[in-house]
């Protein structure tokens, strides 16, 4: 695992005080996240505390009641989501949305159409290399296994030459095997410059991933340090011990 | 003096068409507000029991009578219908809405163009005797066959409310539009209760029947008029809020009518489908409706 | 295929068209053929929302009854001919898609489609109270007689139809090749994905909207001519509307031959029918065979997907 000196590189995501409620529910009340350039950040917490909503604010899916979020230091609060992928955000879904009804290979031409240089051909089969799926590149996306999926999403996001990436539970339902497979294509982009923001509930493959990690609890951080800190932090066990005991 | 006369009248015809405006959007506000099952067959519906009603009223029975046995026997229908929809979309794994709205579309079709061949195109009628008459108050004529219906609306809207807020199969109808999860918990399956408020929702559409026949002679057809209106007030309340939906009515009837008084009686269609697209333009969730 | 070779061959059927009505047959397949061919270009145009974007139209005819009265309103006030008055309508309905779009098309598919819905009513009202229009008694269009060549006006109202449709199939054809379908493909199975991937879905489907409105207008102008009469009833007509759904939803939406196919296969029986039995019960069963589609397709009818493989799919590793 390499490091990264932290102290004069630039910051990539900023976002502040991030609120956003559905009616009566606060799923996020004053979130501030922030990303270096080519760091690797883990944000935890257990169900329903606001990760997947921090994540569609960033990527615009949502907009923010109140707060505001900054790529490159450029205010994209109310940018729509294609805007910023322009930008250089790339997501991935938690459950993976595969463009049905075209092949792998038509799935990556689509990022490409947009932020392809003359050879667009050549730029998809290069990505699909760099994830293992080449050889599946005429074969419908309906035709994917779990591993290939996810696989897909991340050559999708790859597409587009983002400066960040944002993986949202790219692990759920992998094998041990698998899980160490996408681990290793992640940290293969991070060493070529890619920021990546690692939402999971795989424990010890955040802990393993991450420089830095954020702990989020209905809406809040409640801990943020570097993986050893956070994971010994007693009030991040209470929320997950709390939530063993429930199961 | 003849102004304030007409704005009066205007205001005061509003205020009747809105409420039954009201009432016509009812079932549509609890299917697709609360089942979020875009029925867009519901104004077909109507008119299925305004004919119903017709026919009960050529034998002597009043229509607003009528329309409770019809109501049951649309009950009944709702929940069959229900079933059939449930095996076929439901449990498919999620609704694919504009595959189920295509459904109704065409059911709303067979069932117009069926009426067109068994009864013809001459529209039906009810002989009531208060129809054609009105009740003067003050400055203000309210004939009843505007009258009537406008009352029947809150009393129906009323009892509804009462029933989802009040009994336990009101609650669990309630607690299913807002998820499905802590039902199952409960042990109540949530595929019964929503068909309990399908049939609800289709038992309501004799109620618009009822308002649709009384307010004047119903055609085939007659249901396309009231698209329109039914889903700007479904649209105006925000999905699943029944004094919304009354409210929304409320104030598309008095704008129609404000236009029409003032503006030209042609324009009045073009009023509620306005405030259809400016309500999805500005605000999508509606007055009194809940993002989900 | 190369644009090209497309642009070639919808040259050639249009060609093959001016040679028909040379053809030794009664006049009565120009009338019928004119009919099935008004249903492929309103099936194609129809496609390139809803089968292409996923976002159902279930206004087809309010765009289609909009070109057939912009066209029978200029040919009353300036007298223009037929191939400018389809142009005009054309324009008509891109402006109306493109209105609607810009409108609707920022919420969930659910309110386009109510939304379109209700425009045929307001629309069909409004040409109600047009005297200029014809009001509700419609409007007689007394048109200048075909170029000899033709032999008639059916046979020359056939020929232009037969032309608007070749326009449609090609433009249908050209954005399904293009980025523009590729977009509009990804925005049908998914749209957040599609717009975290870069692509701009408002503006796709805003696009996607008018191409189809312009092209279902285009559709619609040449009826004044053909009918010699047009009224509120037939130009908005249900069956319009149905057709425009039911044809690309039986013969595929996934390409431009999908909506060809199912507007011959029904169209022509359609015909057979309307002679044979009543006009009512023709839209009956078209009617009926929509819900029976519906409620059968396997995995969703407007997903079309092929069936996943998985369990058979031969891993190269």
């Amino acid at each position: 695992m390499t490091d990264s000196i932290v102290t004069m590189t630039h910051i990539i995501v900023a976002a502040r005080g991030v609120e956003k409620s559905f009616g009566a529910v606060k799923a996020l009340r004053g979130v501030d996240l922030t990303l270096r350039e080519g760091e690797r950040l883990g944000i935890i917490g257990p169900n329903g505390s606001g990760k997947t909503t921090l994540i569609d604010c960033i990527a615009g899916v949502l907009g923010p009641d109140r707060g505001e979020i900054r790529l490159a230091g450029r205010d994209v609060t109310r940018l729509p989501p294609h805007r910023r992928a322009r930008l250089g955000l790339a997501r991935t879904f938690q459950i993976p949305q595969p463009f049905k009804g075209m092949t792998v290979l038509e799935n990556l031409l689509v990022p490409l159409d947009y932020s392809g240089g003359p050879d667009r051909l050549g730029q998809a089969l290069a990505v699909l290399r760099s994830v293992g799926l080449d050889r599946r590149r005429d074969d419908p996306a309906e035709a994917l296994s779990q591993l290939e999926l996810r696989k897909l999403e991340l050559a999708r996001a790859l597409a587009g030459s983002p400066r960040v990436l944002i993986a949202d539970e790219a692990m759920a339902g992998l094998s041990e095997a698998e899980i160490d497979e996408v681990l290793k294509i992640l940290f293969r982009l991070n060493e070529s410059g890619i920021a990546i923001i690692m939402i999971e509930h795989i424990m010890h493959a955040v802990m393993r991933f991450s420089e830095r990690i954020q702990c989020l609890e209905t809406g809040r951080v409640i801990a943020e340090g570097t993986p050893a800190a956070v994971a010994a932090d007693p009030v991040v066990q209470r929320v997950y011990f709390g939530e063993q005991a429930r199961r | 003096m003849l102004l304030l006369d007409l704005a009066l009248n205007a205001v005061a015809t509003g205020l009747m068409l809105g409420s039954i405006y009201a009432l016509l959007a009812l079932g549509l506000a609890i299917t697709f507000g609360i089942l979020h099952v875009p029925n867009i067959a519901h104004p077909a519906l109507m008119v299925v029991g305004a004919y119903a009603l017709a026919l009960a009223n050529a034998h002597g029975l009043d229509p607003i009578a009528a329309s409770v046995p019809v109501a049951a026997a649309f009950y009944a229908a709702g929940l069959a219908f229900y079933e059939v929809y449930y095996r076929l979309f439901e449990r498919r794994g999620g609704t694919d809405t504009l595959q189920s709205l295509t459904l109704f579309f065409g059911l709303a079709l067979v069932i117009e163009v069926a009426l067109l061949m068994g009864f013809g195109a001459d529209p039906k009628s009810v002989d009531v005797p208060y129809v054609g008459q009105s009740w003067t108050v003050g400055l203000v004529t309210l004939p009843y066959r505007l009258l009537v219906p406008a009352l029947l609306s809150p009393a129906v809207m009323l009892l509804l409310w009462l029933y989802l807020k009040l009994s336990r199969a009101g609650l669990a109808i309630r607690a299913v539009a807002s998820g499905e999860t802590p039902l199952a918990i409960v042990g109540i399956a949530p595929r019964r209760v929503k068909r309990h408020a399908f049939g609800l929702a289709t038992a309501s559409a004799a109620f618009g029947g009822a308002a649709l026949v009384i307010l004047g002679p119903v055609g085939p057809f007659s249901g396309h008029a009231q698209i329109g209106r039914v889903f700007a007030v479904v649209v105006l309340a925000g999905m699943g809020s029944i004094p919304g939906t009354l409210a929304a009515g409320l104030a598309i009837g008095v704008a129609e009518s404000l236009v029409s008084s003032f503006l030209d009686p042609s324009w009045s269609q073009g009023v509620a489908f306005a405030i259809l697209l400016a309500t999805l333009a500005a605000r999508p969730t509606g007055l009194f409706g809940v993002p989900r | 295929m190369r644009p090209a070779a497309a642009f070639g061959i919808a040259a050639l059927v249009v060609a093959a068209g001016l040679l028909a009505p040379k053809l030794p047959v009664n006049t009565y397949y120009f009338y019928a053929g004119y009919v099935v061919l008004q249903f492929v270009a309103v099936a194609t145009a129809w496609n390139v929302l809803g089968g292409y974007g996923g976002y159902i139209n279930f206004g087809a005819a309010a765009f289609f009854g909009a070109g057939a009265y912009a066209a029978a309103g200029l040919f009353k006030a300036f007298g223009l001919p037929l191939p400018l008055q389809i142009m005009a309508a054309a324009g008509v309905g891109v402006a109306l898609g493109a209105a609607m779009g810009y409108l609707t098309l920022r919420v969930q598919g659910v309110y386009f489609a109510i939304a379109t819905l209700s425009l045929v009513v307001v629309l069909e009202t409004l040409v109600h109270n047009v005297e200029y229009l014809g009001g509700a008694r419609g409007l007689a269009i007394l048109a200048p007689p075909a170029p000899a060549w033709f032999g008639g006006r059916t046979q020359f109202a056939f020929f232009v139809m037969l032309a608007v449709a070749a326009a449609s199939v090609l433009a249908a054809w050209l954005i399904e090749n293009s980025w523009i379908g590729r977009g509009l493909r990804a925005i049908r199975a998914s749209e957040s994905a599609a717009e975290c991937a870069g692509v701009p879905t408002l503006k796709l489907k805003i696009l996607a909207c008018a191409v189809s409105g312009g092209l279902l207008a285009a559709a619609g102008a040449p009826y004044p001519y053909y009918a010699s009469y047009i009224e509120p009833g037939t130009a908005f007509s249900l069956t319009v509307g149905l057709n425009a759904i039911a044809m690309p939803l039986i013969g595929g939406t996934r390409s431009w031959a999908g909506p060809v196919m199912g507007a011959v296969l029904l169209g022509t029986l359609q015909q057979v029918a309307t002679v044979t039995i009543s006009s009512e019960l023709n839209v009956l069963l078209v009617g009926l065979a929509l819900i029976a589609f519906v409620a059968a397709a396997p995995n969703g009818l407007l997903s079309l997907p092929r069936r996943p493989r998985s369990k058979d799919a031969i891993r190269h590793d």
